[in-house]
């Protein structure tokens, strides 16, 4: 996966990062989601593409620009520690697709060979 | 057979870090304004913001941070002048967001340490614990899980998540590996680091209600060897588990490596009712949690006047304030042992800071509450009785109000919740019969009653006395001090009269 942009790493002379199609894979499996082997010839190249497209914006950087993860030029955003009011259960809960005992129910966590381990 | 933790020891050195989870007693949770309070219906304290909701964005809370701060500055750490929130992907609904905010390569503190006394037999030993980071993020719901058996996930048919503790803050601090560390000093870090906390007024450091918890991981090697493959126990929620937990691992892979079995890095369980742990989810490979930078947050700049003024608002640290007690009441480096042995320290300063004799109110704690703590299977310091209320007791005490006898009877009665030790005296009828003229007509009386035995006092017979102040007693129903009964019979009896 592309590394994470911060003030200790990247610079100008950073080389274009590339995804393989087993790193393509292994994303797709942690994002949930389900990709076809017709899927990955698709879109492994086309993830190269946009990958190379933004490495060019880091070719631009210069050393006297650091890396920024945000655009706003703004340190210590912060709020008082003020209690304001909840949403009213019903209202939180009323966009649940099931609700038992004022709580959000979900399905099982764990598959069976995971619970066999647990 | 598995050899004893101290057979163990001769053989191997432990080797312990510590990640300890704080909530934060904050009045609004980390990134929203919703309360914290503890026990609130389920999901009565959420918003679009803590429920992940489309269109909504985190806002940090102030007091969160300075609280982070204070945490770390107290640990010796430093303050980064520069540090961003990161996401730490992963689906689980204990996160509606399936994402979590918190800190990955830029705590807001690091570098520090925690010196610990351990208790031994030549007396206390200090022990460094170095804190590599103290970081903040944001709490996950609470889970309950329905179907299997008694309440574990494995087995379960479904789940039901709360979201009122989601975007609770919560500090998170980790050591740096303790070399030669096992289980007395697991137990005597989260000891001082919970006292630390509760001086610092961050946290109500509640174990038992998880404000406070711990995962601890435990490796051995021989001497002069590398470190040897680490367990992580997980979720530990009192001192006693800390402590039983490192013991049962140390013995569990001392008997492995005996025996030439390899160690399984791994997540384990600690299982309170057997005392021992037992493996998790062994599935390592889930630990890709694609951190990035939070987008919806800029980045914290903490100017070194806001560090300073937050370090000179830090209160006298818990280990100072015991060496002070020490050098004003003369306890001795054994007493200190033991006191901070059997977690009672700050209680004890705590009783005397509440007008108590020092030595009085080491010796209730050490004695008649240690054991009461342990008849019950928990700390002293949960126990529901306060230093003040214990100090209120050893006055009354001091003014010949109660006896000793009367004084347990009195802190029974406020640890069963009969309310304060006044209230309790009053309902079970406890005040010693201190007036002497209600004593002197007790005395007058058992004279009457047995005016061969006092002819025996009035003769020198000094021991006949004691069944005259044993009629008092009677008639007093054990109330009166029977020191105090025992002068006024041989005030009364004596030849001079
Ligand atoms: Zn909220």
């Amino acid at each position: 996966m592309p590394s994470q942009t911060g003030p200790s790493q990247g610079g100008p002379s950073r080389t274009r990062p590339t995804l393989s199609r087993a790193e393509v894979a292994h994303l797709a499996r942690l994002a949930r989601i389900t990709l076809t082997d017709a899927e990955l010839d698709r879109l492994v190249p086309q993830l190269d593409v946009i990958l190379a497209a933004v490495a060019r914006v880091g070719e631009v950087a210069a050393a006297d620009i650091p890396p920024t993860s945000h655009a706003l030029p703004l340190t210590n955003v912060l709020r008082p520690d003020v209690v304001r009011p909840s949403l009213p259960a019903a209202a939180a809960l009323g966009g649940a697709p099931a609700v038992e005992d004022g709580r959000f129910r979900v399905p099982r966590i764990l598959d069976d060979a995971e619970a066999a381990d647990g | 057979m598995t050899d004893s933790y101290e057979d163990v020891l001769t053989r191997f050195e432990p080797v312990i870090g510590l990640e300890t989870h704080v909530e934060l007693a904050t009045a609004s949770k980390l990134f929203c304004g919703c309360a914290t309070a503890f026990g609130a219906e389920p999901n009565t304290q959420v918003c679009p913001t803590c429920l992940g909701l489309p269109g909504s964005l985190p806002v940090t809370n102030r007091a969160a941070i300075e609280y982070t701060m204070r945490i770390g500055l107290a640990l010796h750490c430093t303050v980064a002048s520069w540090c961003r929130f990161a996401r730490k992907n992963y689906f689980y609904p204990d996160m509606p967001k399936d994402f979590q905010i918190s800190q990955y390569d830029e705590p807001l503190c690091i570098e520090g340490y925690l010196d610990v006394e351990v208790g031994s037999d030549e007396g206390a030993r200090t022990v460094r614990v170095p804190i590599e980071r103290v970081h903040l993020e944001e709490d996950t719901g609470k889970s309950l899980h329905v179907g299997g058996a008694t309440g574990r996930i494995a087995g379960a048919t479904h789940s039901l998540v709360d979201y009122n503790r989601a975007g609770i803050p919560l500090v998170e601090i980790v050591t740096k590996p303790v070399e030669g560390a096992g289980a007395e000093v697991a137990k005597a870090y989260v000891t001082e680091l919970r006292d630390l906390l509760r001086g610092l007024g961050v946290s109500d450091v509640r174990m038992e209600q998880g404000s406070l918890r711990c995962d601890v991981n435990v490796s051995l090697r021989r001497p002069g060897e590398p470190y040897g493959t680490r367990t992580e126990t997980k979720n530990l929620n009192s001192l006693r588990s800390v402590e039983r937990s490192v013991r049962f691992e140390v013995e569990r892979q001392a008997a492995l490596l005996e025996a030439g079995v390899r160690i399984v890095q791994e997540t384990r369980h600690f299982e309170e009712s057997s005392g021992s742990t037992a493996s998790g989810r062994s599935k390592e490979e889930a630990q890709d949690y694609r951190y990035f930078p939070e987008p919806d947050l800029v980045p914290l700049a903490p100017a070194p006047d806001w560090v300073a003024e937050i370090r000179s608002s830090l209160p006298e640290p818990p280990s100072a304030a015991r060496r002070r007690l020490a050098a004003e009441h003369g306890f001795s480096g054994l007493d200190m042992a033991q006191m901070g042995g059997a977690g009672v320290l700050d209680l004890v300063a705590a009783t005397v800071a509440a007008g108590a004799p020092a030595a009085e109110a080491r010796s209730w704690w050490l004695s008649y509450l240690a054991q009461q703590a342990n008849e019950r299977g928990t700390d002293p310091a949960e126990l529901p009785i306060t230093p003040a209320q214990l100090a209120e007791v050893i006055g009354l005490v001091g003014a010949g109000t109660l006896t000793n006898k009367l004084a347990r009877s009195v802190v029974d009665g406020v640890l069963a919740g009969e309310g304060e030790p006044a209230e309790v005296i009053a309902g079970r009828g406890l005040a010693v019969v201190s007036d002497d003229g209600a004593l002197g007509a007790a005395v007058d009386a058992a004279i009457a009653g047995a005016p061969d035995v006092a002819e025996k006092v009035r003769a020198g017979k000094v021991a006949a006395a004691g069944a005259l102040v044993g009629a008092v007693m009677k008639a007093t129903r054990g109330q009166a001090d029977a020191a105090r009964v025992r002068e006024l019979v041989m005030a009364k009896l004596s030849p001079a009269e």
